[in-house]
């Protein structure tokens, strides 16, 4: 399949070399053309006036590698690390039983390296079946015995579906997986729909540091798989008398050439809280110096939060990266994010904009940050923070 | 010990906007760089020449114009680079891209491959272990130092989200490294007039194997598809608030102390 511009329809206006995030499209003799710089993404496609751009078929264009329909169930990877399961294992769950529904299919997790206990709880939380595979050298994260295992399981039992969290063991292995199956593979995925009418996945997610969101499609081949950014999905609610079936699994033949030797922590106490928070007041650029941050502690305190940066304010060194929001640095979703000198530029927001509900502070009013806000003030932090403070302060005496 | 960089020339995705009439991208004045990670990764490279001697191979995939960033490689210090460009790799996603790489990589010969966490652009972080799954070689991905580079094994520090692991492999090994590795150095006067000179080895289809492998490279090799792009939205329900800065903060306060103690 290529995209094509059509030159007796095309009017040379240039709208679609604007369009274009490849810088694809270029004037030949007055008539825009397509070079091979094409990503297929169809966004010049949308906005022709004139309807000249069009998908043409071509010889050798992909058809469906195997019977798709053999396919079935909806997979999540659930992570452990010290056999504590990640949060992220039970947005997927919430996630996958929105998925499995729609299909009309089973919800199954897999677990590699933890206990029968851990299993029962991924059941409570919405998974239909587990695989466990407790083969101690799945116990500490090496990314070929966990490819190895999950493509194992994958050719037994064929699930149409499989998410696993965007996390630095998820976007590591996964990868491999994907390429061992010869299927596709979406990076990041922040949000996730079936598609009405082909039953496919519709897999969101950002590119260009957030500036675009991009549908992306795996229709030719199974299983389908994603990872799903931590912290945007909502989780299922626990059930305590759901029942499952757990399916243990010995696995031979698993092996490993790398080793994890040592184990180190050093997650702040801050990072984790950043994650958990339930309030997070976070400081940007308009905070000014480290001593604005002290007031954003304060008010952090009094509502029972943490805080949080900007990129900006972690670069002039007023607080540490830990605190840092966006898409360098933590994925939030508090019920409350106070956003207090901070303009929202776009890498800030994909690290907080699925909030609850979203408080701006900032003396431009056209900050972007007002876009996506619950609650707008315009005024100096310096002045608005402090009365936070101080009214707070009274409401609770009183 | 020769030492491979995967590199990928972007936009430089600080300085991209969005239109907000038309919703689409604005490119105009956005410079193609290097990617930031894979510069690191360069650096990474160099040093371990440096210390153990042999020579560190620069690879692209992309269009003719990535030429130019492989020349800036050279200025760094880079001993050879190479181009994999071919109109049939053109649309790949990042299974094809990985399978391309592959096939060169084996071509050229390495014993450690190097590469960013992921490129700015589409932000995956796939195409490192999924070259490694085909070259069938271990890798470790988001490594913030290199400890020890021994004559068949590596160990470094791999990232993670609770602190660091401390990893051994054998080698060949492909590793993908984060920011904190190390301080890129500044090309020299002497690498800037051997990038002049440098020799832009060039690996088309052909070079990489033909007809046998066409239907897993580009867009025909490539599992996904982009559907579409639009520019993020987001449905606010915003709330008013009137009068001074005092009445403002009093209404906030006020909503604020209903939604914590409900």
């Amino acid at each position: 399949m290529r995209i094509v511009v059509v030159s007796e329809r095309c009017i040379s206006c240039e709208v679609c070399i604007a369009s274009c995030p490849f810088s694809a499209i270029e004037m030949r003799d007055d008539k825009a053309f397509i070079t091979e710089g094409c990503q297929f993404c169809r966004a010049c496609m949308s906005v022709c006036p004139a309807g000249a751009i069009i998908e043409k078929a071509e010889e050798g264009d992909a058809k469906p590698a195997a019977d798709l329909s053999a396919y079935s169930g909806v997979w999540v990877f659930a992570e452990q690390r010290d056999s504590k399961i990640a949060g992220v294992a039970y947005e997927l769950l919430g996630a996958g039983g929105r998925l499995a529904k729609e299909r009309g299919t089973y919800l199954a997790a897999v677990l590699f390296g933890s206990t029968e206990e851990n299993a029962r709880d991924l059941i409570k939380w919405g998974a239909d079946k587990v695989y466990l595979c407790t083969d101690p050298i799945l116990e500490k994260f090496n990314d070929e015995p966990y490819s190895q295992a999950l493509a194992l399981l994958i050719e037994q039992y064929k699930p149409e579906i499989v998410l696993a969290g965007a996390t630095p063991v998820g976007r590591s292995f996964i990868p491999r997986v994907a390429a061992r199956l010869r299927t596709g593979l979406t990076a990041d995925c922040t949000f996730l729909e079936i598609d009405k009418e082909s039953g496919n996945l519709l897999q969101v997610r950002p590119a260009f540091g957030g500036n675009i969101m991009a549908t992306i499609l795996c229709p030719n081949h199974r299983p389908q798989i994603a990872t799903v950014r931590p912290r945007v999905m909502k989780r299922a609610e626990p059930d305590e008398s759901r029942q499952g079936e757990i399916i243990n699994l010995n696995l031979t033949s698993l092996a490993s050439r790398t080793k994890v030797l040592d184990t180190v922590k050093e997650a702040s106490e801050c990072m984790l809280n950043l994650q958990e928070a339930e309030v997070i007041v976070a400081g940007g650029r308009g905070m000014a110096d480290s001593k604005g941050f002290k007031m954003l502690e304060e008010l952090a305190e009094l509502l029972g939060g943490a805080v949080g940066a900007s990129r900006a304010a972690v670069d002039e060194g007023w607080v540490s990266y830990s605190h840092q929001v966006g898409q360098t640095g933590k994925t939030v979703c508090p019920k409350i994010y106070i956003a207090c000198g901070i303009s929202g530029a776009v890498q800030h927001m994909v690290g907080m904009q699925s909030s609850d509900m979203i408080i701006a502070v900032n003396k431009n009013p056209e900050a972007p940050i007002f876009n996506v806000a619950t609650y707008g003030i315009v005024g100096d932090v310096k002045e608005i923070v402090p009365l936070m403070i101080k009214q707070l302060k009274e409401a609770v005496q009183s | 010990m020769r030492i491979m960089v995967f590199v990928k020339q972007v936009p430089d995705t600080a300085e991209v906007r969005i239109n907000p009439e038309t919703n689409t991208l604005v490119r105009e004045g956005v410079p193609s760089i290097m990617n930031p990670y894979d510069v690191h990764a360069l650096e990474a490279a160099l040093q371990i020449r440096d210390q153990k001697g042999g020579n560190v191979v620069v690879v692209t995939m992309g269009p003719p114009q990535a030429e130019e960033m492989l020349r800036e490689s050279v200025s760094m210090g880079a001993d050879e680079v190479f181009l994999v460009s071919d109109r049939a790799f053109a649309g790949a996603d990042t299974w094809a891209t990985s399978y391309a790489l592959y096939k060169a990589a084996e071509k050229i010969g390495f014993d450690i491959i190097l590469c960013g966490k992921q490129a700015i652009d589409g932000d995956t972080a796939q195409v490192g272990p999924e070259t490694a799954e085909f070259l069938d070689i271990p890798h470790i991905s988001y490594i913030r130092k290199i400890e020890e580079v021994g004559e068949s094994s590596i160990k470094v520090q791999r990232l993670m989200d609770d602190g660091y692991d401390v990893v051994e492999s054998s080698l060949p090994v492909l590793l993908t490294v984060v920011k904190e590795i190390n301080t890129p150095r500044l090309p020299s006067l002497k690498g800037k007039m051997a990038a002049k000179k440098a020799v832009i080895n060039r690996l088309d289809l052909d070079a990489l194997g033909g007809k046998e492998i066409e239907a897993n490279v580009g867009l025909k090799g490539s599992p996904t598809q982009v559907r579409n792009i639009f520019a993020p939205e987001c449905q606010v329900q915003k709330r008013e608030l009137n009068g001074t800065v005092e009445d403002q903060v009093a209404a906030l306060i006020q909503d604020l102390r209903r939604i914590r103690c409900a």
